[in-house]
This record gives C-alpha cells, structure tokens and sequence, in this order.
C-alpha cells in the first residue's frame, strides 16, 4: 500500500506554535497504529492563524487542510479518518479552496508551504529553473529589458524600479561586479522574505542567480538577519545543495557562467536594512550609511558596481522570466505592477501571508483577509510599511495598497508589512516608540537622526505630561521637518512619518493631562 | 546553546582561522568568537586587529556598533523578547514587564543563578503569532506571562 504523504511546515512561525511536537506526535501514532504515512516537512503556506497546519495528500493530488493542530488532536484525527480527508472540526477542506489562500494570486509564494524547501526534484518539478533557463538563452541588455517591462519595482520600500537598476550595473564598466541581497528584514510586522526563504529558497538563489547572468556580476551575497537562525540554516542547506547539483559555482547549469554565493549573517542593526549601511556591514565595518552619490550601481560593495536587492524582487525574477513580462504586469494597477506580499501582523484575527496584485485596499486586506482584530475589538490604527510607515486611522482604509496612491495621502507601502492595532492603543506611545526606536537604531553618522531622535522622545515626554504643549508642539514639528530633510537615509528622515501621522490622526491622545484636568 | 568556554588565545586562532582571506571578515569572525566563547574577550581585540591588520579603534567600534555582541559571558540561557510594534500591538510591553519581573532582571542582564540573559529585541518575524519570544534558537508564538513561565521553568529543569 502506498504511504499517505502527510504535510506539516517546518517555518518558523509554525514551529513557534509547536509543529515539531505536531510532526512527532503524528509518526508516532502512524506507527501504532500500522498506518503507512510519509511525512513531509514544508514551509509556511502563510495562513498563520491556522499553523500548525497539517495537510493530507489524497491519491488524485489534492491536499487537504487540518488546523490548527495540537498533539493532543492527533489521536483524534486519525480515529476521525483524516488520511483519507474525513471531515473533522479542525478540517477546511482541500486547502487550495480555502478562501484566505483562494482569493490570492500567488506567484513569488506559489510553491511556499508546497514543496519540501530543500528538495532539488521538488523545486523542478514545481517549475522551478524555468527562469534561469530562459535567463542563459538570452543576452543580459534583454534580461534586463524584461524585467523593465515587467513593471517591477524595488519591494524593499523604496520602489525603484529593478530593470533600471540593473541595466545601470550592467552597463557599469568593471572586472568585478556584485549582487547584493538585503534579507535584513528589520521592519517590525514585516515576514515575507523570512517564509520565503525557509519555504522556497531555491527560488531566492535562481533569482540571485539571474540577476548575475543579467548584469555580468559573478558573486553574490546574502545579507541575512542574525534574529532569523532558521532562515540561516535553510539557506545554508539549500546553497549547498544548489553547488553539489551545479546550480552555483562555476559552469552553472552547464554554462559556461560563474556565479557564487555567500551568505553574512547581520549583527541585530536595524538600519543595515538601508542599502548603503548593508554594504558597509558586509565590508566588516559599522553599519554607517554612506551619502550617495556615488550610487551603489556605480561604486557599491568593496567599491564595485553592485545591484543592491531585497529578497521579494530578486524573487520575482524567475517567474517573470519564466512566464514573460507581460503576464505579471497584468496584476496590478497605475505604476505599481504585479504581486506584492502583503504581511498581516500584529493583533489581527487572520494574520499571514497574502500575496495580491497592487490596488487591493487596506480594508479588504485587513477586514476580508485578516478577518479585523484579534482582540475583537474596533481597529483603531494601522501602520502600513514597518517603524518608518505613517499610521492610517481605522476609518481611513480605504485607501488602495499602491506606491503612488499611499504617497499621495502621506504613507507608504515599505515592505508591505501591515500592522492592526485595536482601540487599547495609546498613540503618544506609539509616537514615543518611533522616536526612540530611531534613537537606539540609528547608526549615528548624521546630526538629525542621531541627535533629533534623542529630542524627539524628551519633546513627546513634555507634550504627554502636558508641560508647555502648544510650545512643544510647535518645536516637535520643527524638530520633524529638520529630520525629514536633513538625514542621510530613510532612518532619520521617514521616523517623523509615525510621529506626524499620530499627531495628525488622533490628537486626543496627546492630550491627556489637559482633559483630564478639565475634567 | 552556543559555547561559553573562557578564552583561549588557540582556541580562538583556530576559530578565525576558516575566515581569513575572506573579504569583508571581520562579522563573520565576531559571530564565529561569541558562538565559541559566548562573547568577545577583551583579549580577541587585538588578535582581530592584528590578524585582520586594523587598529584596535577600529575593531572596538565594529563590536560596540552591532547589538548582537557582547562583552561579557551570558547566562545558560539567552531569551529575546521581541518589542517591535505587531508584538506591541498583542501585549509586548506587559509581557516584558512580567519577565523582567519574574526573572529579577533588567534589559540585557543576567539572573542571579546565572540561567538566562534577558535581550529586548525588535522583530523576530513572528509578527502575526505575538507576542514572540526566542529562547536560545527556539522560536515562541503568541505567548502569555503564563506561558512564559512555563517555558522558563522548563528551560530551568533542563539545565546541566
């Protein structure tokens, strides 16, 4: 008799909530009770709010879903006949019709969760290599010209779009030219590049891959959180591999191509998330920003042109390859072209990984998708876009997740990271926290961040005990303006955003001393 | 857990020794140092200076940059509480205020019996499981003062 393959991720996340205790659990009750089971450790699917999420393949291929699964249901799963997908109450049936997962367009996470992240046969037979292969037919001026068409820009925050950047590095003269790839997922509510690359990544190493082949460049490196040490290891194990089966080193794929890849593990700075501050860390120096020009195509790492990517768009390069330009513009809307990982975080009934293209609202994201809080109570703010992202009242998300559309009305997308906070929330805390998380984070070469953020914690302290408000006030907004327009870097220069957003939207909050005497 | 042997120069000459030639190293030694020795010795300064031909300043300035590394041996145990905003928004600060509490530590200290290290830290990327907590490289979602206890009491069992 055929085995029954049994899925349960090996994410982070999902481990977090006891998938290893899950995994165990289920062998153990296969094996006293005779069943045939092969178990099979994944990724994230990235419907977290139903990790551990144990899924059962039927003989035609369709898996059915179980969650959220503790050891203690594993006896009762089997008696109920989930082998062979037996209704349950822990059952959502096949998990492919599972709304949350249904209503997405995954393409960068379309085999996250699927695969056996450190399979070689997996990745291949799920379409994996189809990109790099279409990559090594082709010259690097129409590698980069693709991926313009394409649409994509820079899912790191700054949105820049990624053909451009690496034309530039291509047509930069240079004997040696560097990819470098920022996984230095610092942005609090902010997870994608970590389940991708736990869940898929074969998927990020094609995409490294390729942007070398495109820009001439011959070395890689990954520049990875030191907070992530089962990313590190997944990486670890599939840059490995990917060398052992002739997919990184010399003759890649049978080319006659070079391309190597080394994996840095960061050291806990947030601002080595910033593109300059990265290259610095992986010269093995401070994290300091560096003032540009000259840009880091032109002089990057050890002073070589360097394509300087996160994990999301480099990711997306094998499908666009693969499947054409033109297919993933289709998703999308204005400037703002193909899928974006949105991350649903903080206190949200549904949180997790939804992958939509551009346009979707804040509402639908976070009402439809996330299902509102946690907590079940009214959603009050939202910080859209991790630390440096403004705060959107709960009553103002219709606003459509587009770069364009949220600069207009003060914030940004970043990394795609959506945090839901309730109506417990105090914002003057929140305000406080941006100034002081900027405070403890910036890597301190420029006056305003380094020195401003220090003032700015003290000023919301004066404000919050009502000391001379409206004076404070005034001078916070002052304080503001001199970081948004004099720091080197976003750092320091988007810390108001929070801050101002705060202010803006729920001035109440600022006012508590004041009221309360009144009262 | 990762080592907390105390330093021996020889120990650690063969521990930088997989990294030298390598461009950019001095991270990749710093990571390699704390993993053996639980920290960096005031002795690795100016054996990191010397192999890596940087002056001392320079070598200082990187180790006092980075929060990962520290100057003094931690306890058994190292536990992350992760205060960013999404863990925030679920009951982060209490949570903090309990393990602070309950384990008689400040931020970064270490507890009387020398079991665990308290680090605050932002982001472990569990952010839809909050609040999260790392202990050594395990990963804790959505876990109470409770909860919390439960764990630490566990990890104290399990001590050698």
């Amino acid at each position: 008799m055929t085995p029954t393959r049994v899925f349960v991720p090996r994410d982070a996340a999902a481990l977090s909530v006891g998938a290893d205790a899950v995994a165990e659990a289920l062998a153990a009750e296969a094996t006293r009770r005779g069943e045939a089971v092969t178990l099979v450790r994944t990724g994230s699917r990235g419907l977290l709010w139903l990790e551990p999420l144990v899924e059962v393949e039927r003989p035609d291929g369709t898996r059915h879903a179980y969650g959220p699964v503790t050891p203690a249901d594993i006896p009762d799963l089997f008696e109920a006949g989930f082998l062979e997908a037996a209704p349950h109450p822990l059952g959502h049936g096949p998990t492919a019709g599972i709304p949350y997962l249904k209503e997405q367009q995954r393409v960068t996470f379309a085999r996250c969760g699927v695969i056996d992240p450190v399979s070689p046969g997996d990745y291949r037979a799920h379409g994996g290599l189809a990109g790099v292969t279409r990559a090594l037919e082709m010259t690097p001026e129409d590698i980069c010209a693709a991926i313009t068409d394409s649409g994509l820009r820079g899912r790191g925050g700054a949105g820049f779009p990624v053909g451009v950047k690496w034309e530039t590095v291509r047509a930069a003269p240079g004997p040696q030219k560097y990819i470098a790839c920022n996984a230095d997922e610092g942005d609090g509510g902010s997870f994608a590049d970590r389940i991708l690359m736990e869940g898929d990544p074969f998927l990020l190493i094609e995409g490294l891959t390729i942007a070398g082949l495109a820009t001439g460049a011959t070395a890689g490196f990954l520049y990875l959180r030191s907070e992530y040490p089962h990313a590190i290891a997944t990486m670890r194990a599939a840059i490995r591999i990917a060398e052992a089966e002739g997919w990184l080193g010399d003759g890649i794929h049978g080319s006659a191509h070079t391309f190597r890849l080394h994996l840095r593990v960061g050291a806990g700075s947030y601002v080595c998330g910033e593109e300059t501050a990265m290259l610095e860390s992986l010269e093995g120096k401070r994290g300091e920003v560096r003032a540009r020009p000259p840009l880091p195509a032109h002089a990057g790492l050890f002073g070589c042109p360097t394509v300087v990517n996160n994990v999301l768009s480099l990711a997306a390069g094998p499908s666009i390859l693969a499947e054409g330009p033109e297919m993933y513009r289709t998703f999308g809307v204005g400037r703002s072209r193909g899928t974006q990982p949105f991350q649903l975080a903080g206190n949200i009934r549904r949180g997790g990984l939804v992958e939509v293209g551009f346009g979707v609202t804040l509402h639908d994201l976070i009402h439809r998708f996330g299902g509102g809080t946690r907590s079940g109570r009214p959603v009050r703010a939202v910080q859209v876009g991790g630390p440096l992202g403004a705060f959107v009242p709960g009553d103002g998300l219709d606003l459509a997740a587009d770069y364009e559309v949220l600069a207009a009305a003060g914030a940004m997308l970043g990394h795609g990271g959506i945090v839901v906070f309730d109506d417990t929330v105090d914002m003057a805390a929140q305000a406080r926290f941006a100034m002081e998380f900027c405070a403890l984070e910036s890597c301190g070469k420029c006056t305003p961040c380094r020195i401003g953020s220090q003032r700015g914690v003290e000023v919301l302290d004066r404000i919050a005990a009502g000391v001379d408000r409206d004076a404070n006030l005034a001078l916070l907004d002052d304080l503001c303006t001199v970081m948004a327009e004099g720091s080197l870097c976003a750092m320091g220069g988007l810390t108001p955003n929070p801050v101002k957003s705060a202010l803006r939207h729920f001035p109440e909050d600022f006012d508590r001393p004041a009221r309360a005497a009144a009262e | 857990m990762a080592g907390r042997s105390p330093w021996a120069e020889d120990t650690a000459r063969a521990v930088l020794a997989p990294h030298v030639g390598t461009p950019g190293a001095l991270l990749p030694m710093l990571h390699a140092l704390q993993e053996t020795f639980g920290c960096i010795d005031e002795s690795a300064v100016p054996l990191l200076a010397d192999t890596l031909n940087l002056s001392r300043a320079e070598v200082h300035g990187v180790i006092g940059f980075y929060h990962d590394f520290r100057r003094t041996r931690p306890g058994r145990h190292i536990i992350k509480v992760c205060r960013a905003e999404a863990c925030q928004a679920v009951g982060a600060e209490s949570l903090l205020d309990h393990v602070r509490r309950s384990l008689r530590v400040d931020d970064g200290g270490t507890t009387a019996d020398d079991a665990f290290t308290l680090q605050v830290v932002y982001c472990l990327g569990n952010c839809a499981l909050g609040p999260a907590v790392m202990i050594d490289e395990t990963l804790h979602g959505r876990v109470t003062p409770a909860r919390f206890d439960t764990l630490a009491a566990e990890q104290r069992e399990g001590a050698p």
